[in-house]
């Protein structure tokens, strides 16, 4: 007999070894169920469509994604969580330590899919290879690290027993400080915090790219749903009804108040009781559009009377950014050899797997905002001025960042759930969905760029002209930034005597396009560096040779003027790949002479990137204390969004303490414990917060020891809640109970701040836009399937200058994530809005798509650098989308201009380059 | 608005009768359609049905139950005519997919991109559908009738899925043209069915999926192939041969370039497909 309704409000299974019973609504999701009902935040939410496989939990032993179950199919069933099967499960166990030191995870967010879907193969392959590795979890989506460590991770469990730890000092690989919580479960990210009491908050967003709008009657409707507590718009917010990252650029509304520039802008905020919000129909809010002529690309914006998103912003034309230097038109005159391209890029993704997610509530008088964020500093000053409150009343904890990469670098919820905590008194969440966070929040710029390069026969370069107009969408966002940065990096590390580059940023009515990793240089690179091998080509000259003909060395100055008397790496990369290099032209040639369907190419570029700000202050602060137990305490604020700056900084400090890590505890990032280490952008944190971390533990050091009256190559121990100082052969016990603690409670305190040294650009950009550069060289060997335009990229080389490795896996795995982002942007990402806002028509690499990688990391000291450390995180794409197309080109002859290099694309290309 | 587990086929055909309901079994494909909005329906759960799990032999061919998942699929012991059903199964989506979604709901679900549709094709496979007033079969081509349309009429279930035996010889393949390797919706795919008898092919049944609203057998270059010499069949496929695509531009790919891989698809298809026969 069927089970009548009734008999259906219920279900009951086990859940990680015990009894479970809830009452789901129909049709709700398991991964609801588990997480709202159950409290089982280690099942992480990353889509809701089975796209991404977050929420991967074993279901009698199989995994399944919980949020394409419907929690009654789990009844009498056994269902385990990650937290569940890492208590009692051998497998399980053994994942934990393996993934902890391979660094399998970085954020982790997709920590518990992969280890759960992980956990089900070793239940049945207790040795897998690579290959069952990646079928077994190739429907988990990871954003962060490029696949590579997680494979490692897995096939290597089964000896994870017999694993030895790496030493924790600078230099060694040291397992990630915070890598516990990612897994074992009990990581809280943004969705994880809020209390269960929480009112929940959902944003009312336009439908249309373009439009003016009025409100129904809103008092009416709210009336009609009982459970909203509030409804916001713009008239609720008591302060600036705007917000944006540069100063002058500030335009961005919290509620548009009578028109609309984009998908996805914000209009109005519902709040209520989770039953109530969760149970609307949002496109029923009684809001009237009417629809207005759309701006859709640069050309559209552009063009001659297109109307203005901006008064003031003529022609649509927000900011550009110029740089020259000697006279690039005589210099490409003169030249024996020119080449001028045309490219065009698209929209990508940030495509983390945690959508946006916060918790606010109002604590004695304060706002209190948990959220993922990548600039808890910036957020507080934003709110600051749009709640119109001091910002002494608002605290910003970072919750773990599910990855951000440049977009949770800008406000997003953040506003709406503190006008809602506020308004109602209560706390209050909001959890974007995935639709939401990918029509609304940042985006990679699409740039359309004409390059022209010269050479003298003897391969010596001979001027470059370089116009890229970059759409920066309906808000500024980063723009100013991107437009900035492009001209003083689309040179590459050349020396070039003779150079221009424009840039503009054009507004769209496309969302908002702002910093992702490498801020317009990943763009500018497969221009110039696509453009060098065609040169080189017509010149006759191995692309490795002209390379390095041109590399820029110590004392050549770049082409803003500015000269660096050491550290400058990109010979020592290129010439790191060399072996390779001449391998694997080779092999292709071998390959080749035999295979007529598939064609194998070899191709390199180089990058190079200025970390920190450009030719703008970029301050960070630690501070550290020494307690009257004999603990330091070291202020971490340098937020850790999974690049591994909870590890590198207390690497660093700990190094110029002279102490062990096991020492040192580590609070933060919070606005009300951790002094502004600025924002997780512009590779700038291992360089300026490491920096400030040197500085702070040197202080703190020279403190110790003045106390001790000590040499300064004395030896600090930290133990049983005792600092001793060894010196010479004298060692004493620093008697702490005779130090007076400070406020804070510490008796030995230091604070400092570095600031990178830079100075402004002229009129031509000329100047010192950094402090320092870090470079890099890729090569990769690819295959393509002729026929089907299908490019498979068969093994990575990936050469890095980074000054010192802090701590090498760290580094290896920011190298294998920014490759894998570097090949989903040359082969498969494009952001188109309205039709690619979810994780299967929008592509990132799965577990599939990234090949073996090899990292060849290079330590050429920056005298700036602490102990020599340069910025790494958006090098490590930058070069690999040119090196693609450069190795499509070196296989087949196809020029691909237009990324990404889909199969319509590159069958195009291969077309036009004369074949059948 | 209610959620009903149904234990019999019964139960199934008398909630149906009640009023609009919506029928799951894996879910993989009503969840995301679903998206983040409430749902105020019914909701018939079938995945709990076990006379409609399985894949079973019949007298004249076999019998896949309707919440028969991919991976029973994958792991039912089946003739190599099921071998491109089941590279589609491993293909159709990820493990978590194929661990509940179902060949049944692919084919309600209607998409041209459905990955199970053309095996399915290739083995001649007809479609059950029962009521309260009975059951009636037709085949796969005659159930799909669209972009997201079908045949199944209010009141009915697609209770299972019957495929007459294929002739002795014959081996299958499906090759599947994704931008990605996992979890990937198709470009294009293509499955094949040959049997061979003394060195020559003496039947071809060969479909495309993606390249028109429903995937499509190609009857005139089947015609064409068969009589060929096994050695000689992959390359007798032709542009000229391959009638009838209709394909479209979509994010994937343009229309142009979706016409131009069928050839090369098809021909990598039967060359599979006759490797597994040597």
């Amino acid at each position: 007999m069927m089970d009548k309704p009734s008999a259906n409000a219920f279900a009951s299974f086990t859940l990680n070894g015990e009894v479970a019973q809830v009452e789901p609504k129909v049709g709700e999701r398991l991964s609801f169920s588990l997480r709202e009902r159950l409290g089982r935040k280690d099942v992480k939410i990353g889509c809701n469509a089975g796209d991404c496989g977050a929420c991967t939990v074993l279901v009698d032993g199989a995994p399944v994604c919980a949020c394409l179950m419907a929690t009654q199919q789990a009844t009498g069933r056994n269902v385990e969580t990650l937290a569940g099967l890492v208590k009692a499960d051998p497998d399980a166990q053994a994942l934990m330590e393996s993934f902890q030191h391979h660094q399998a995870a970085q954020c982790g967010i997709c920590t518990p899919g992969m280890m759960v879907s992980a956990v089900a193969l070793l239940r049945e392959v207790p040795q897998p290879n690579d290959a069952q590795v990646q079928d077994a979890l190739g429907g988990v989506l990871c954003r962060c690290t490029g696949y590579r460590k997680i494979i490692d991770a897995v096939v290597g469990a089964h000896a994870a027993a017999d694993l030895i730890e790496a030493p924790t000092e600078l230099g060694h690989n040291a397992r990630r400080f915070d890598g516990l919580a990612k897994v074992d479960g009990s990581e809280k990210f943004g969705d994880d915090v809020a209390s269960a009491d929480a009112l929940v908050a959902r944003v009312i967003r336009s439908p249309y790219p373009a439009a003016t709008f009025t409100f129904g009657d809103l008092d009416a409707w709210q009336a009609k749903h009982p459970g909203i507590e509030t409804i916001l718009t713009a008239k609720d917010v008591p302060g600036l009804n705007a917000f944006g990252v540069i100063p002058g650029f500030i335009d961005q509304p919290v509620f548009a108040v009578d028109h609309v520039l984009y998908r996805g802008d914000a209009v109005a905020c519902v709040v209520g009781v989770s039953d109530a919000i969760n149970g609307l129909d949002l496109d029923l809010f009684p809001v009237e559009w009417t629809p207005q002529m759309i701006l859709s690309d640069i050309d559209d914006a552009i063009a001659p009377n297109a109307p203005l998103l901006f008064e003031g912003r003529k022609g649509n034309i927000m900011c550009g950014g110029f740089v020259q230097c000697g006279d690039a038109d005589a210099a490409l005159d003169a030249a024996d050899v020119t080449v001028e391209a045309s490219y065009k890029t698209s929209f990508v993704e940030h495509g983390y797997i945690e959508p946006e997610a916060g918790y606010a509530e109002v604590v004695d008088g304060r706002l209190h905002i948990h959220a993922c964020t990548q600039a808890s500093g910036m957020d507080r000053e934003s709110l600051a001025q749009i709640l119109n409150m001091p910002m002494a009343d608002i605290r910003v904890v970072p919750t773990a960042v599910g990855g951000g990469f440049g977009s949770k670098i800008d406000l997003s919820l953040q506003p709406f759930i503190a006008l809602a905590a506020l308004k109602t008194g209560k706390p209050v969440r909001m959890t974007y969905t995935r639709n939401e966070t990918m029509k609304s929040t940042t985006k990679r710029h699409p740039a359309q760029i004409k390059i022209k390069i010269g050479a003298r026969s003897d391969g010596t370069l001979s001027g470059l002209t370089f116009d890229g107009d970059f759409n920066t969408g309906a808000y500024a966002s980063w723009g100013p930034t991107v437009a900035n940065r492009v001209p003083v990096h689309a040179s590459g590390p050349y020396h070039i005597t003779d150079y221009r580059a424009r840039s503009r940023a054009v507004h769209t009515h496309c969302p908002p396009s702002g910093a992702f990793r490498g801020f317009g240089v990943p763009q500018s690179a497969i221009a110039q560096e696509t453009a060098f091998d065609l040169l080189a080509a017509k010149l006759g000259i191995d692309p490795l040779e002209f390379r390095l003909k041109n590399a820029l060395t110590d004392g050549v100055p770049t082409v803003c003027g500015q000269v660096f008397e050491q550290g400058v790496g990109i010979k020592a990369c290129l010439e790191a790949l060399r072996s390779a290099w001449d391998g694997a032209k080779d092999d292709c040639a071998s390959f080749n002479a035999t295979s007529t369907a598939y064609k194998r190419g070899v191709g390199i570029a180089s990058a190079w990137y200025g970390c920190g700000n450009t030719s703008l202050p970029n301050p960070s602060t630690i501070k550290a204390g020494l307690r009257a137990d004999g603990t330091v305490v070291l202020h971490q604020g340098a937020i850790d969004i999974g690049q591994g700056s909870n590890t590198v900084i207390p690497q660093i400090f700990a190094k110029a303490l002279g102490v062990s890590i096991s020492g040192v505890t580590m609070l933060g990032a919070d606005t009300d414990i951790t002094p502004d280490a600025g924002k997780t952008s512009a590779s700038r944190q291992t360089f300026v917060s490491g920096n400030a971390a040197l500085k702070a533990g040197e202080v703190l050091r020279g403190e110790i020891l003045r106390q001790a009256n000590a040499g300064p190559d004395a030896v600090i121990t930290l133990a049983d809640g005792q600092v001793q100082v060894t010196d010479a052969d004298r060692t004493q016990t620093l008697d702490l109970s005779r130090l007076e603690p400070n406020a804070e409670g510490y008796v030995l305190m230091a604070q400092e701040t570095y600031d990178p040294p830079i100075k402004p650009l002229d009129e031509n950009g000329q100047g010192v836009p950094y402090a320092q550069f870090g470079y890099a060289a890729h090569l990769v060997v690819v295959e393509v399937d002729i026929a089907l335009g299908l490019c498979k990229p068969l093994r990575f080389v990936a050469a890095h200058d980074v000054g010192r490795a802090i701590n090498p896996l760290l580094v290896e795995g920011q190298v294998q994530g920014g490759i894998a982002q570097g090949l989903g942007m040359a082969l498969m990402e494009e952001y188109i809005p309205g039709r690619t806002e979810n994780l299967h028509d929008y592509l990132i690499p799965t577990i599939g798509d990234i090949p073996p990688i090899e990292t060849l990391i290079l330590e050429i000291a920056d005298a700036h650098g602490p102990y020599g450390a340069k910025g790494l995180g958006e090098h490590v794409l930058i070069p690999t989308a040119p090196a693609i197309f450069n190795a499509i080109y070196h296989a087949t002859g196809a020029k691909v201009t237009h990324a990404p290099a889909t199969p319509t694309r590159l069958r195009a290309a291969w077309k036009e380059a004369g074949h059948a | 608005m209610s959620y009903i587990t149904a234990t019999t086929l019964d139960d199934v055909l008398d909630a149906l009768a009640d009023g609009p309901a919506s029928i799951i079994a894996g879910g993989t494909d009503w969840f995301p359609a679903q998206g983040d909005r409430a749902f105020s329906g019914t909701l018939i759960d079938i995945s709990r049905l076990s006379e409609l799990r399985g894949v079973t032999k019949t007298d004249t061919g076999w019998r896949i139950g309707a919440a028969t998942t991919w991976t029973d699929i994958i792991n039912a012991d089946l003739p190599p005519a099921f071998d491109g059903l089941k590279q589609a199964a491993r293909e159709v989506g990820s493990v978590q997919i194929e661990n509940t979604g179902t060949i049944a709901g692919n084919l309600c679900n209607a998409s041209p991109a459905a990955d199970g549709v053309p095996p399915l094709l290739t083995l001649d496979a007809q479609v059950e559908l029962t009521s309260l007033k009975g059951a009636r079969c037709l085949p796969v081509a005659g159930f799909l009738q669209g972009v997201r349309k079908t045949d199944r009429a209010a009141g009915e279930i697609l209770s299972a899925i019957y495929i007459p035996d294929a002739p002795a010889g014959s081996h299958s393949s499906f090759v599947k043209l994704g931008a990605r390797k996992y979890l990937v919706i198709s470009i294009c795919m293509v499955a094949v069915l040959v049997t061979i008898q003394d060195g020559f092919v003496s039947d071809m049944r060969i479909s495309i999926g993606a390249a028109s609203p429903v995937a499509m057998r190609l009857a005139a270059l089947e015609d064409a192939l068969r009589g060929l010499a096994v050695k000689d069949a992959a390359d007798a496929v032709t542009n000229a041969l391959i009638h009838g695509l209709t394909p479209i531009t979509d994010v994937r790919a343009s229309a142009d370039y979706r016409q131009a891989a069928a050839a090369p698809l098809i021909r990598r298809a039967i060359t599979l497909a006759l490797e597994g026969a040597t």
